[in-house]
C-alpha cells in the first residue's frame, strides 16, 4: 500500500494460497500492520490509536446504552435515571460513554496540534488533513446531538442555542432552523432525530477514519523531522524505518494504558467534573437556567462565536457593506465555522519549504502562542459575556485568524530555517547516542 | 441578544471588570467533611438511615424523590434497610394504580412520592444539580480539589437561615447565607432537634442538617461505593498491565537503540 518499499505479505499455506487468489483480505491486514514506520516517531504520534480506541468505545458504550434509553421528552430524563439505578453497571456504562466523549476530544485536539507543529498536514498528506477536519467537524456534530439526548436543562437549552445559529442564516435561516428541529422549537421531533443521527454519524466517522488511515498509508506517517523517508531502495528505507507490529505496537498500547489509568480514576473518583450540574435538571422549556454553556470541548470556538458582537468595527463594517444581510449573529456563526475551515486549508496557507516547526525558529513562537490562544478561548468562553471577557474572546479570536490567514503565509516567506538532518537514521541515531553517520546538525534532538 | 450582550458588556465594564462574578451573589457554601469524600470515602450507613428519618419526618411533607425506587433503601451501599422494614414503609405511602382504578399502598417496587408541593423541587437529584464549589476565575480548581460540593451545597442552604424575611410581591423570601442571592422561598425547614434518633446520635441543627445531605447524596448517586470500587480495580489492574506494556516496550526497543548507539545488537 505505501509508496515506501518493504516486504509484501506472501501466501504460504495452501489455504492462504487459495484466498489470497480469491480475496487478498490477510495480505491487506499484514501491510497494513507491518507498514514501515519512521523510527523516530515521538510520543505525540501516540494520539491517533487513542482516538482509534475512543471511537470503539463510544460505539461499544452506545450501542449498550441505547438498549435501555427512551427517546421522548417525557420519558428519556426518567430513562437516564433507569440506566443509573436500575440497569446492571448502567452507571458505570453511562459514565464511560459521557466521559470517553471528553477523553475522545482529548486525544483529538493533541492530535490535531500535533499536525499542525510538524506540518503533518502539508503535500503530499493535504488529503489525510482534510479528511481529519472532516471528522472533527463529524465528531462535534455527534457529540453536540449526544449532548442533548439526556434532555436535562443544559441539553434543550444548549441545543436552542446551538440550533438557533442556523436561524441566523439571512433569507432562509428561520426554514432551515425548522427543518433541523421538526418544528418551531426544540421537541420530541428534535429529540428523535437526533438520537437517529447521534447513532449513525460514528458509523461516518468509522469509515471516515479508514479513508484517513488509508490515505496517510499511501503517503506514509509524517516524523518529527518532517524529512521523508528514503524509498530509493527497500535497504535504504529499512534503515529509517521499523515495522507498525511490533515496535510501534506496543509503544502505542503503553501510552494506551497510561492514559486509561488516567480515564478510569476519572470515572471512577469524579465521573461528573467535566459535566454541568443543570444537566441533573430535567429540561424545562419555560426556565431558561442563569447561564447557558456548552461542553468544555467546544468552549473555543464557542468564544470565537460570540467574540463578534455588534460594536467591532469588523462586524459594522461587514454589516454596511452587505446591507445589513450579514448582522452581529450570522457574523458569528460565520466566524466560529471559519475557525474551523481555516485550519482545514492550513496545506495551502502555510507558504514554509520546511515541514516541521522543530526547524522553524520563528514559527515555533507563533505557534506556542496559538496554543495558549486555544486555552485562553477555552476559558473565556465558559465566563459570561459581560465585563473584560468580551474583549479577551475578540483578542483570542482575532489571534486565531491571523495565525491562519496572516503568519503562517508570510512566516514561509520572512523566517531563515535551521538545517535538518539529511535522513531520519540521522535524526533518530543523534538521539540515542553517536552519529553513526554523517553528523548533521539537529537543533532539538530531545523533543 | 448581541445587542443585549454589549449593552451587558458596556455597562460592567464601566463599573468595574468582574464585578458580576463578585463572591456575594454565589453564597457562602460551607465545606462539610463528608465520610464518602475522596476516592476511598464511602457512605455511611447509618448516616443515610438517620437522613432518610429526617427526610422522611421533614422533608417529605412537601419534596419528593420521584426517581427513587424505594427497593434501592435495601441495596448494599445504601441505608441498608432490611426488606421486610423496606415493604413497611413503602406501604405508608399510597399511588394510584391505573389497573385497579384506585389507590393503594406502595411496595418497594414503587418510587418514593412525587413532591407534593407545587413549587417545591423533586430531591432526586438535587445534591448532583447543584454545585456548591467553583472558581477560581472559572478554572474549576476548587472542583477538583473540594469535589463538586452538592450535598455541601444542601448542608449550607439548610444551616444558612439568617432570620430574617421580607415580603415581595405576596411572597415570603426568607434571608440565607448560602442560596445564590440572599434569599429563598423556602422557609428554614431544620432547626435542631427535629427528629429523635433511635442510635442516641446529636440532633443539633447542624447534624441533622448533615445527615439528610449525606442522604440525598446517596439519592442522587445510590451507585457511589460500587462506582469507586470499580474504579479502584480498574486503576489498579491497569497499572499493573501498563507496567508490562512499558517493560515490553523497553525489551522490544532496546535492540534498536543499541544498534543506534554504535554498540552490536544484543
Amino acid at each position: 500500500m505505501s509508496g515506501i518499499p518493504h516486504d509484501h505479505y506472501e501466501p504460504k499455506s495452501g489455504f492462504e494460497k487459495w484466498l489470497h487468489v480469491r480475496l487478498p483480505v490477510v495480505g491487506l491486514l499484514y501491510d497494513t500492520i507491518m507498514i514501515p514506520t519512521p523510527k523516530n516517531l515521538n510520543w505525540m504520534w501516540i494520539w491517533g490509536i487513542i482516538l482509534t480506541f475512543c471511537l470503539a468505545l463510544q460505539i461499544i458504550t452506545g450501542v449498550i446504552l441505547v438498549m435501555h434509553y427512551t427517546p421522548h421528552v417525557d420519558m428519556a430524563f426518567a430513562s437516564v435515571e433507569h440506566i443509573m439505578r436500575n440497569v446492571n453497571g448502567g452507571y458505570m456504562i453511562r459514565y464511560l460513554h459521557a466521559n470517553g466523549a471528553s477523553l475522545f476530544f482529548v486525544a483529538v485536539y493533541l492530535h490535531i496540534f500535533r499536525g499542525l507543529y510538524y506540518g503533518s498536514y502539508k503535500a503530499p498528506r493535504e488529503v489525510t488533513w482534510i479528511i481529519g477536519m472532516l471528522i472533527f467537524v463529524l465528531m462535534m456534530g455527534t457529540a453536540f446531538m449526544g449532548y442533548v439526548l439526556p434532555w436535562g436543562q443544559m441539553s434543550f437549552w444548549g441545543a436552542t442555542v446551538i440550533t438557533g445559529l442556523f436561524g441566523a442564516i439571512p433569507f432562509v435561516g428561520e426554514a432551515i432552523q425548522t427543518w433541523l428541529l421538526g418544528g418551531p422549537a426544540v421537541d420530541n421531533a428534535t429529540l428523535n432525530r437526533f438520537l437517529s443521527l447521534h447513532y449513525l454519524l460514528p458509523f461516518v466517522i468509522a469509515a471516515l477514519v479508514m479513508v484517513h488511515i488509508w490515505a496517510f498509508h499511501t503517503t506514509g506517517n509524517n516524523n518529527p523531522t518532517g524529512v521523508e523517508v528514503r524509498r530509493t531502495s527497500k535497504e535504504e528505507a529499512e534503515r529509517d524505518t521499523l515495522p507498525f507490529w511490533p515496535y510501534f505496537v506496543m509503544k502505542d498500547l503503553f501510552a494506551l494504558g497510561l492514559v486509561m489509568v488516567i480515564f478510569f480514576a476519572i470515572v471512577g473518583y469524579m465521573p461528573n467534573y467535566l459535566g454541568h450540574p443543570d444537566n441533573y435538571i430535567e429540561a424545562n422549556p419555560l426556565k431558561t437556567p442563569a447561564h447557558i454553556v456548552p461542553e468544555w470541548y467546544f468552549l473555543p470556538f464557542y468564544a470565537i462565536l460570540r467574540a463578534f458582537t455588534a460594536d467591532v468595527w469588523v462586524v459594522q463594517l461587514t454589516s454596511f457593506i452587505t446591507g445589513g444581510i450579514v448582522d452581529a449573529k450570522f457574523f458569528g456563526v460565520i466566524a466560529m465555522f471559519g475557525a474551523i475551515v481555516v485550519m482545514a486549508l492550513a496545506p495551502w496557507l502555510d507558504t514554509s519549504s520546511v515541514r516541521s516547526g522543530r526547524y522553524r525558529p520563528m514559527f515555533k513562537w507563533w505557534f506556542a502562542l496559538l496554543v495558549v490562544d486555544f486555552i485562553v478561548l477555552m476559558w473565556v468562553g465558559a465566563m459570561p459575556a459581560e465585563g473584560i471577557y468580551p474583549y479577551i474572546s475578540l483578542i483570542g479570536s482575532a489571534y486565531w485568524f491571523a495565525y491562519f490567514l496572516i503568519i503562517l503565509p508570510l512566516l514561509g516567506v520572512i523566517e531563515k530555517p535551521l538545517p535538518q538532518p539529511a535522513t531520519i537514521e540521522d535524526d533518530f541515531n543523534a538521539h540515542y547516542g553517536s552519529a553513526k553517520s554523517g553528523a548533521t546538525p539537529v537543533a532539538n534532538p530531545a523533543e | 441578544m448581541f445587542k443585549k450582550i454589549a449593552l451587558i458588556a458596556a455597562t460592567t465594564l464601566s463599573l468595574s471588570g468582574g464585578a458580576a462574578l463578585a463572591a456575594g451573589a454565589e453564597g457562602h457554601i460551607e465545606d462539610f467533611a463528608f465520610s464518602f469524600e475522596g476516592p476511598f470515602g464511602k457512605y455511611d450507613t447509618n448516616q443515610l438511615q438517620r437522613g432518610l428519618q429526617v427526610y422522611t419526618e421533614v422533608c417529605a411533607a412537601c419534596h419528593g424523590l420521584k426517581y427513587v425506587p424505594l427497593r434501592t433503601l435495601a441495596d448494599p451501599g445504601g441505608p441498608e434497610i432490611p426488606e421486610n422494614q423496606v415493604r413497611a414503609f413503602a406501604a405508608q405511602f399510597d399511588i394510584y394504580d391505573p389497573a385497579l382504578d384506585d389507590y393503594r399502598p406502595r411496595t418497594p417496587k414503587d418510587h418514593f412520592p412525587e413532591s407534593g408541593l407545587e413549587n417545591a423541587p423533586d430531591l432526586s437529584l438535587m445534591a448532583k444539580s447543584r454545585a456548591g464549589f467553583h472558581g477560581p476565575y472559572g478554572l474549576g480548581i476548587n472542583q477538583l480539589v473540594k469535589g463538586m460540593g452538592g450535598a455541601e451545597y444542601i448542608a449550607s442552604i439548610l444551616t444558612g437561615y439568617t432570620g430574617n424575611d421580607k415580603e415581595e410581591f405576596g411572597t415570603v423570601f426568607y434571608e440565607n447565607t448560602a442560596f445564590p442571592g440572599g434569599w429563598i422561598a423556602m422557609p428554614q425547614p431544620l432547626w435542631g432537634d427535629d427528629v429523635v434518633y433511635e442510635d442516641g446520635h446529636s440532633t443539633e441543627l447542624e447534624h441533622v442538617a448533615e445527615d439528610v445531605s449525606a442522604f440525598l447524596m446517596w439519592a442522587a448517586e445510590p451507585k457511589l461505593n460500587q462506582r469507586k470500587q470499580a474504579g479502584f480495580t480498574a486503576v489498579f489492574f491497569l497499572t499493573v498491565l501498563t507496567v508490562l506494556l512499558y517493560l515490553t516496550n523497553k525489551r522490544i526497543w532496546a535492540p534498536v537503540k543499541a544498534r543506534a548507539k554504535g554498540k552490536p545488537a544484543e
